[in-house]
């Protein structure tokens, strides 16, 4: 259980490291870097949340015996 | 002792939700949406003992195998939809939560038409010559 809620530690930390690099990018002048590594942050999230949302999904229809 | 973690969950989700915000909102509905998850992932363990029940229950009463099933699947369904419903209505789009709730409630009645079927054909045999 512990395990599971690391996720939610490890998404908080990446969305604000994102956004201290973005911050340090734009104060360096470089807008179009800073755009492009918040989006990589947000597609990398989205990896994790996808893999999270089809384990649960799975779960699910096998509870509730879909397949069947 | 379940129910304290999922609650403390909730609470440090909730905290880090309002951290992340001010920084980069798009990722704090990441953290919500993940949270949803894990308290539902940890609750559906618990839906498979009840579910068991059910259908020893049901296997005693010599209810149809059939019936319990579409039941079954039933309350997935309705489980899904409230849990996609919410989360599209966090995001600020509740004219898209609407829609999903829509969708629940047709295709919980589009499992359910054998059980009607079934129902109406009882009544039809009830009537004198029909």
């Amino acid at each position: 259980m512990l395990g599971e809620a690391m996720i939610l530690f490890q998404i908080a930390g990446i969305g604000m490291i994102v956004a201290i690099i973005h911050t340090v990018l734009k104060q360096m002048g470089k807008e179009e870097i800073a755009q492009f590594t918040t989006l990589m942050g947000f597609i990398l999230v989205l990896l994790i949340v996808l893999g999270k949302l089809s384990e649960l999904f799975q779960q699910i229809k096998s509870v509730f015996l879909f397949q069947g | 002792m379940d129910i304290i973690i999922i609650v403390s969950i909730g609470i440090v989700a909730s905290l880090l939700a309002l951290i992340v915000k001010e920084q980069n909102s798009s990722i704090a509905f990441f953290v919500v949406v993940v949270t949803g998850i894990i308290i539902f992932l940890f609750i559906l363990q618990k839906i498979t003992g009840i579910l068991l029940l059910i259908e020893q229950l049901g296997e005693r009463a010599n209810v149809e195998g059939l019936y319990i099933k579409t039941i079954l699947k039933i309350i997935g369904i309705a489980y899904i939809t409230e849990f996609g419903a919410h989360l599209t209505r966090d995001a600020g789009l509740s004219a898209i939560a609407a829609k999903i709730e829509l969708a629940g409630k047709i295709i919980i009645i589009t499992v359910a038409i054998p059980i009607l079927t079934a129902v109406i054909e009882t009544i039809m045999s009830f009537m004198p010559g029909g």
